[in-house]
């Protein structure tokens, strides 16, 4: 039984359709996935390494893939799930494919088919679900617990987590990099998600915070923190140095203004040789002290070390445990402060910006004022984050400041929902965290990240958390009311 | 044949003086020098044809653009070079035109940008009163601002504007794109707060139907230049208004 609103496609139409979708994927896979470069010494230098079957399989499995979508858009149910049980039996066989990873791509390519086909059903069973009494109370509970259990939640996991035993090198490695990215989104989420200004260039204020640092630890012998206000001041400066001549402009002209200035901001950090070492960078930075103690195994001359203090014996991953709370601080922090913010005049006054600058210069905002200060405490953040980046790496050079690192801050905001201080956290955890997880993907890694990127975007075009909470809640909402 | 050209025959202490003002869109001359009186606690209307100029002498008031020539007076203090912002400061709230409110903001959240230079002592106060004054706006305080209907969003954006509690208001078509039944509850509004609040006001309309029977005097503008005035009763029944503005049906 057919719905008669769906769309009639002829069989061979379909089968044309989809020839003609293998083929797209032909042409573009030839140059991914078909050949590639293999270096084979100093004798002849490169040759080419075919993978035809390869791209074989993957030409196959698409082609089957959409003839199993257009199936299912048709309302044929059976047969797309027919084809999509056939191609995880195809992936889970023992047959002999050239990779493993082709065998989960045929049997992933088999699930995202069923569970399309499935999908009407599903969607149905859950709207019936959603009608009746218990559905609405489950339904009421889950956007709830999204909007404020979620982020407690998530506090409580980042806390523990160096006392679970998944707390090896690596992980807390990964949890410090994302805690840092969490930290430049949070920064960024001021600037762009709250004032509406577009900002490609955040990476120079992490820049300058992470220089201060450097210089002033290794040429003054300055602590870090005592560095750390100081580099926030800096980054501010510089925020407003910048901020002053370009906020009058808008949107695209901003955003170029604020790229070129991330970009001379690391040309000068590579050509002032004299002041910041050049492209070789800084090196032997000291890390931060816990009470003027060190974490390292022998103590500088009249120091102590952290272990000698707390009569622990020494474990390297005591100070990647140090360096994973500071970053969760200065994180809260930063968090804190925007949630702060947001509920006094000038907070309300950049979310105001960002929605309309006309009605808020007709209601005497000082337009000009306000974007400063939003661009000052956003940089303020990338200097905090800036310098504890540097006492992490203990080596800086420009290398680490390319406009890459904007870009991917940039759509940690954008990913997380705009203004979405959760958001930023799902968003950071997804583009830092995924990627660095599915290493084994190997070449595959971006595309998958590619794909997750479109995605989102397809799905949740506001970005994961798209709604907006106001700032100040009336009336505590009314538990189980009538809906 | 029509009302001549009045110089404010019962202004009793001016509010607004606006002399002899042009303002030029790059090259483009939009006012040719334009004479205007708003006396305090009257309701003045500026009517006229799309592109005449109202909104441009109602944002040049409020300094942007700003006038290239003449000058801009208010309770006595030049105000013609000054930014928007201080504009506002000194009394002046304008309901921009298109409403203009914040849609991802809430109600009150919209409310609260309205007091941003008001005493904070005075919110609640002033809160209470647009509530009673619009009570569908206190029925949806926590919605957003986007969400409201056309009507809801021009009393949002009416409220918003009291909230800094103005000497003047400035108010550009308030009556466009809204129900006939809508624009006859706006109107009230509008002479409430003169009357109750002793708010003056400065309204620009092409309803000129409607603002002509609220208005204490009125101003016709056409291409940049004030062709009649008179007091709404007069410009109401004179033969050129109504042929140009108000015959074909009016609300």
């Amino acid at each position: 039984m057919r719905d008669p609103r769906l769309p009639n496609m002829p069989g061979t139409s379909m089968l044309k359709d989809a020839a003609l979708t293998a083929l797209v994927a032909a042409a573009l896979g030839i140059f991914i996935v078909g050949f590639r470069t293999v270096d084979v010494g100093s004798r002849t230098g490169l040759a080419f390494d075919y993978h035809f079957a390869d791209l074989g399989v993957a030409i196959v499995v698409i082609f089957l893939g959409r003839l199993g979508l257009s199936l299912a858009a048709m309302g044929l149910r059976w047969p797309a799930i027919a084809l999509g049980v056939a191609m995880i039996a195809a992936g889970a066989s023992p047959m002999k494919l050239p990779s493993g990873f082709l065998h989960w791509f045929v049997a992933l390519g088999g699930v995202l088919l069923v569970i399309r086909a499935v999908w009407p059903w599903a969607d149905q069973a859950i709207h019936a679900a959603a009608r009746t009494p218990t559905g609405r109370v489950v339904d009421k509970i889950g956007t709830e617990w999204v909007g404020r259990g979620l982020g407690w939640v998530l506090l409580g996991l980042a806390v523990v987590m160096p006392f679970t035993p998944f707390a090896d090198q690596k992980t807390m490695d990964l949890g410090v990099l994302i805690l840092t990215y969490v930290m430049l989104g949070w920064g960024l989420n001021i600037v762009v998600g709250l004032a509406g200004l577009l900002d490609l260039g955040y990476v120079a204020f992490y820049a300058v915070g992470a220089y201060a640092y450097a210089l002033l630890s290794t040429q003054h012998g300055l602590g870090f923190w005592a560095v750390l206000p100081l580099a926030g001041m800096f980054a501010a400066t510089f925020g407003i140095l910048l901020g002053f001549p370009v906020l009058r402009l808008r949107g695209d002209y901003l955003a170029i203004v604020t790229l070129g200035f991330g970009e001379i901001i690391r040309l000068v950090i590579i050509n002032w040789y004299d002041f910041t070492n050049g492209p070789a960078g800084i090196g032997s930075i000291p890390g931060p002290t816990l009470f003027g103690a060190v974490f390292a195994e022998t103590a500088p001359a009249g120091g102590q070390t952290v272990s000698e203090m707390l009569g622990i014996p020494f474990h390297g991953i005591h100070r990647l445990i140090f360096l994973y709370y500071i970053i969760l601080l200065l994180a809260l922090v930063t968090n804190i402060f925007t949630q702060r913010m947001r509920r006094l005049p000038v907070g309300r006054a950049w979310e105001a910006l960002r929605e309309d600058e006309t009605a808020c210069k007709a209601l005497g905002i000082n337009p000009t004022n306000t974007k400063l200060t939003a661009f000052a405490v956003g940089a303020m953040f990338a200097g905090f984050a800036g310098s504890f980046f540097a006492a992490k790496q203990r080596f800086i050079s420009p290398e680490s400041f390319t406009f890459i690192e904007s870009a991917i801050i940039l759509s940690i905001v954008v990913l997380g929902g705009m203004g979405s201080q959760i958001g930023v956290v799902l968003a950071a955890v997804l583009l830092i965290g995924l990627p660095e997880w599915f290493r084994e993907l190997g070449n595959y890694r971006m595309l998958a990240f590619g794909l997750a990127m479109v995605l989102i975007m397809v799905y949740r075009p506001r970005g994961l958390i798209g709604h907006r909470e106001p700032s100040i809640r009336l009336h505590p909402v009314a538990s189980g009311g009538s809906g | 044949m029509g009302v001549p050209v009045v110089a404010d025959p019962m202004l009793t202490v001016p509010m607004l003086q606006v002399r002899g003002v042009a303002t030029f869109y790059g090259a483009i001359q939009a006012l040719h020098g334009v004479d205007l009186d708003v006396g305090k606690g009257e309701i003045v209307t500026l009517i006229g044809a799309n592109g005449a100029g109202k909104s441009t002498l109602l944002m040049t008031v409020c300094g942007n653009p700003r006038a290239r020539a003449g000058s801009i007076v208010l309770d006595g203090q030049d105000i013609t070079q000054l930014p928007t912002h201080e504009i506002v400061r000194r009394g002046v709230a304008q309901v921009p035109e298109g409403r203009r409110i914040f849609p991802r903001m809430s109600v009150f959240e919209n409310l609260q940008m309205g007091a941003t230079l008001g005493d904070p002592a005075h919110f609640q106060h002033d809160l209470e009163r647009v509530f009673t004054m619009f009570p569908r706006l206190a029925e949806r305080r926590e919605q957003r601002g986007g969400t409201l209907s056309g009507g809801e969003q021009q009393m949002l954006a009416i409220g918003r504007a009291l909230m800094s509690r103005p000497r003047l208001l400035l108010l550009d078509e308030p009556s466009l794109g809204l129900a006939p039944l809508i624009v006859r509850q706006i109107f009230e509004a509008i002479g409430r707060i003169a009357r109750e609040e002793g708010v003056t006001i400065f309204l620009v309309e092409q309803n000129a139907f409607h603002a002509l029977r609220l208005a204490d005097r009125g101003y016709v503008l056409a291409n940049g230049r004030v062709r009649l005035s008179g007091s709404g009763r007069e410009l109401l029944a004179n033969a050129e208004v109504r042929a140009a503005y108000l015959e074909g049906g009016h609300a």
